[in-house]
């Protein structure tokens, strides 16, 4: 399509502020924007998704800054990159970041005639675009002669007054309307300490807070799961994000052992020992433990022991 | 660089948006194409702006982007409004209007 239009007599009008990298930079975002805008469509992760979009913003804001439009390229950057993308990307964690697109089709066909009509939509804009008589590029040198805030002021409060106070009852809208939404009427009683706590005990899990990660290992990182009096590791201790990284043990070969299998079993090693001598010791105590340990419904099998 | 190449990437870059909204499914990537799509005419604006020599164009855009931020806010938080009730947010599955 752009060969189409470049093919027109009208570009071939003068463009009064040429400036000499201009093509370059023009080509080279406009070909990155293109294909992350591309990207973000067939992206099946929202937040893939949303970080091209991210890209497209940030390169549209370089694209102003080229036409001499300054103060909106960083409007582009703060609000747009800034502050609405970053809303998504909350609004995304909220719904769920491993959330993936079903590929099945709902509405038959529907994907062949959404391209059908993509396609003749930007062949109508383009056909559009190259029949006009753009004229040339008069250049802003003139209305940005006391800089570009300045010019874009004496529009916005003078011209454009009325508008740009309209705008504010908009954003006090926008904000209300953001409030009531979000807003969650109660609908019962909020549930007091000794509530939860009963209801904790009802539900028959374990009561307790789950075992941190680190404890009586050999050192408290978040990834390295924590010892059980018995030696075993416990996976419940590991956050299941973290414990889904295969690579906890590779990652600690550093405190005792030339490898890390080597590490891990000498640990087990040593606190098998340790819990044996306080079995000897107090066989009463120890024999209570493997009752507690039953309630925490673990395997006792952390990923640092294979 | 003349203002139809702009203008071109600007059709591109609403196209790809309009077919986004089109083929996607979930609620939260059909609003960011809608976002491409504000973006793009934006740049059409801009463009526009620096043809004809005066600022006008750029106001309109700061304008779209004023109209764009408050959109934004209310759009996600009509999401989030679905996504609790429903637990989901595809557009599919918000069709109670329809019958």
């Amino acid at each position: 399509m752009i060969s189409a239009i470049q093919g027109a007599p009208v570009l071939a009008a003068e463009v009064a502020d040429k400036q000499a990298g201009e093509p370059f930079f023009f080509w080279l975002l406009a070909i990155v924007s293109v294909s992350a805008a591309l990207g973000m469509v067939f992206m099946r992760k929202a937040v893939h998704s949303a970080l091209l979009l991210a890209t497209v913003m940030l390169s549209l804001a370089a694209l102003y800054a080229i036409q001499s439009a300054p103060f909106l390229a960083f409007v582009q950057v703060i609000v747009y990159t800034g502050a609405v993308l970053m809303l998504f990307l909350f609004v995304v964690m909220l719904v769920g970041v491993s959330s993936t697109d079903s590929l099945v089709e709902t509405i038959r066909g529907q994907r062949f005639w959404a391209a059908v009509a993509a396609i003749g939509f930007v062949a109508l804009l383009g056909a559009g675009l190259a029949n006009a008589a753009l004229g040339g590029t008069a250049g802003l040198q003139q209305a940005n002669a006391e800089g570009n805030v300045v010019g874009l002021a004496r529009l916005l409060f003078s011209k454009y007054v009325f508008a740009f106070e309209v705008t504010s009852a908009l954003l006090i809208t926008a904000a209300l309307g953001a409030m009531v939404l979000a807003h969650r009427e109660r609908m019962g009683e909020k549930p007091t300490q000794k509530v939860l706590s009963k209801r904790r005990f009802l539900s028959g899990d374990h009561p307790g807070p789950l075992p941190g990660p680190g404890t009586y290992a050999r050192h408290n990182a978040v990834d390295m799961p924590a010892m059980l009096p018995d030696g075993t590791t416990s996976v419940l201790s590991v956050n299941p994000v973290i414990a889904a990284r295969v690579d906890t043990a590779e990652r600690h070969a550093d405190l005792h052992g030339s490898t890390a299998e080597e590490a891990v079993e000498r640990n087990v090693r040593d606190v098998k020992a340790v819990t044996a001598e306080a079995a000897d010791a107090d066989a009463e105590g120890r024999v209570a433990k493997p009752g507690t340990r039953a309630a925490g419904g673990n395997e006792g099998e952390g990923e640092a022991g294979s | 660089m003349s203002p139809g190449h702009y203008l071109a990437l600007s059709a591109i870059l609403f196209t790809i948006g309009a077919l986004g909204v089109l083929v996607r499914r979930n609620a939260l990537v059909v609003f960011m194409c809608v976002e491409l799509m504000l973006n793009a005419t934006n740049l059409a604006f801009i463009s526009f702006s620096r043809m004809h020599g005066n600022l006008d164009g750029q106001i309109i855009a700061f304008f779209v982007m004023v109209v764009a931020a408050a959109e934004v806010v209310v759009g996600l938080a009509i999401i989030m409004t679905v996504f609790r009730t429903r637990r989901s947010a595809s557009v599919d599955d918000v069709n109670l209007l329809k019958y």
